[in-house]
């Protein structure tokens, strides 16, 4: 009997979602697409502005003149082993030891929206190369 | 060639007396001329990329490629002829930079050429850096060698002079390897001119050898591997027996055969560079003939940068790489092939996997 009311209670609550937004939950227009895409893309350009500022780090150095078009960072290999830190690591870590090491700066938080900004902008530059996890 | 031989011991000899003689390649030397009074040898350093902080700090990295490049050259024995300098010595071409880095270079007790580079020159279109270090294009003779330094890196009038507002931003814009912003490198008419009066004194028999700073073959555009009039200074240099081109701007190893001409890249002592394959978005033509270095390995500050001791082979050269983080690698040219071959990697079964850019 429990379980009957709880199954009445979500389909109340369900009814009343539907009315309230008038959409269901797999209905999506090209416009919300296009949308996303902007909110991604903006992104994009905000990790590619960040890539290429030499004021992201402290001694001036950008993450581009090492890495032009994000060459050589490989966000599809990760997270993988990384022998010199001794554990498998997502490519967020990595991009700090470059934050600390090259540019002499400080480490972003995993959920900084420029760290996010950052993986957007090099993974963009690597759009169609398949997944390979783990690869060196 | 006996007498030669003998003279490697002394490489070593100094070599060892030092600490750093452990991680020299001088055992790799080998003089091979037909005629020993003719053998020279020369260093090359290129792209230091010294980098003005502000007041009297410099990124610590590119001074330490380029300090160490310097010392290790100056423990050559028998000196070198003379050493190479490919451009990029600075950053962003300010006076800072240039002073800093020609002074780091007053260490070494050789005379030195220098080579223009992109980073040199956008800032004042190389004014300062003549002061320095002379004309930005000229030539000379040595032991039966003619050589000729370009500079390469010049481009359309329109995006030098009339694009940007002011000459910092002209720097910044071309300073960026990947920037959309840049323009393409080129030797120009005026250079081109030169040189075939130049080339015009020289007799077709005389080996050759070209400074650039750019290739002067088409690679890549996007990150400017490229000079646009490629083909016409290759066109001029045709008739000649024996022609080696020697270029900086690649951070990277590099080498090719079109008809007459060996061209050969040298490394940066400052940091490396992927190459052009590595860019999922670009095609490029990378030549075929070149295993590539081994991928960087960036926890090794000085992974994947070095410098060059090149010898001059009967009118070819072969470059001795010296990398501070790696095994050194050798390209020399091939008689019998007639063009330029890695001596421990060139074949597909000899390949290793950091060899494998992706």
């Amino acid at each position: 009997m429990t379980r009957f009311n709880y199954i009445t209670t979500t389909f109340a609550v369900f009814g009343l979602a539907i009315t309230v937004n008038a959409a269901q939950a797999d209905e999506f227009t090209g416009a919300d697409e296009q949308r996303w895409q902007q909110q991604f893309m903006d992104s994009v350009k905000q990790g590619r502005e960040l890539w290429t500022s030499p004021t992201l780090g402290s001694n001036g150095v950008a993450c581009a003149q090492c890495h032009p078009n994000a060459a050589n960072t490989h966000p599809e290999t990760y997270p993988k082993f990384q022998k010199q830190i001794g554990r498998v690591i997502p490519v967020w870590e990595m991009i700090n030891w470059c934050l600390r090491n090259p540019l002499e700066g400080l480490p972003l938080a995993a959920d900084d929206p420029k760290m996010v900004a950052i993986q957007a902008y090099i993974t963009y530059e690597r759009r169609g190369v398949k997944l390979e996890p783990g690869k060196h | 060639m006996n007498k030669i031989n003998h003279s490697r011991r002394h490489f070593l000899k100094t070599g060892g007396a030092l600490a750093l003689g452990s991680t020299l390649p001088l055992s790799l030397v080998e003089l091979a001329f037909a005629e020993p009074s003719q053998n020279f040898t020369f260093a090359y350093i290129s792209d230091s990329h010294i980098q003005h902080i502000n007041g009297n700090r410099f990124v610590r990295n590119w001074d330490r490629g380029l300090i160490r490049a310097v010392a290790e050259t100056n423990l050559l024995t028998p000196k070198p002829d003379f050493v190479m300098f490919g451009g990029d010595l600075a950053q962003l071409g300010s006076q800072a930079e240039l002073d800093h880095g020609a002074e780091i270079m007053s260490a070494l007790s050789h005379k030195v050429h220098y080579v223009m580079g992109e980073h040199d020159y956008y800032l004042d279109l190389g004014a300062y850096w003549e002061k320095l270090f002379g004309p930005q294009y000229y030539s000379f003779d040595h032991k039966g060698v003619h050589f000729i330094v370009l500079n390469s890196i010049r481009t359309y009038d329109d995006w030098t002079y009339n694009r940007w507002p002011t000459n910092e931003q002209r720097m910044l814009e071309m300073a960026g390897l990947d920037n959309p912003n840049g323009s393409p490198f080129m030797v120009g008419d005026e250079q081109r001119n030169w040189l075939k009066t130049d080339l015009a004194k020289v007799a077709k028999t005389t080996p050759i050898v070209v400074f650039s700073h750019s290739p002067l073959q088409k690679i890549y555009k996007g990150w400017n591997f490229w000079t646009e009039d490629a083909e016409q200074i290759q066109a001029l240099l045709k008739p000649f027996s024996k022609v080696s081109v020697i270029y900086g701007h690649v951070h990277q190893i590099q080498y090719n055969q079109i008809g007459n001409i060996s061209f050969n890249s040298v490394m940066a002592t400052a940091w490396p560079w992927p190459y052009p394959a590595s860019y999922a978005q670009a095609e490029h033509y990378l030549p075929k003939l070149t295993v590539p270095m081994n991928r960087a390995d960036p926890f090794f500050e000085r992974d994947a940068t070095g410098w060059q001791f090149i010898n001059v082979a009967s009118g070819n050269v072969d470059l001795n790489f010296s990398l501070y983080n790696n095994a050194d690698r050798v390209v020399r040219f091939d008689k019998s092939k007639k063009h330029p071959e890695d001596k421990d990697f060139q074949d597909e079964k000899a390949r290793i996997n950091p060899q494998r850019h992706y």
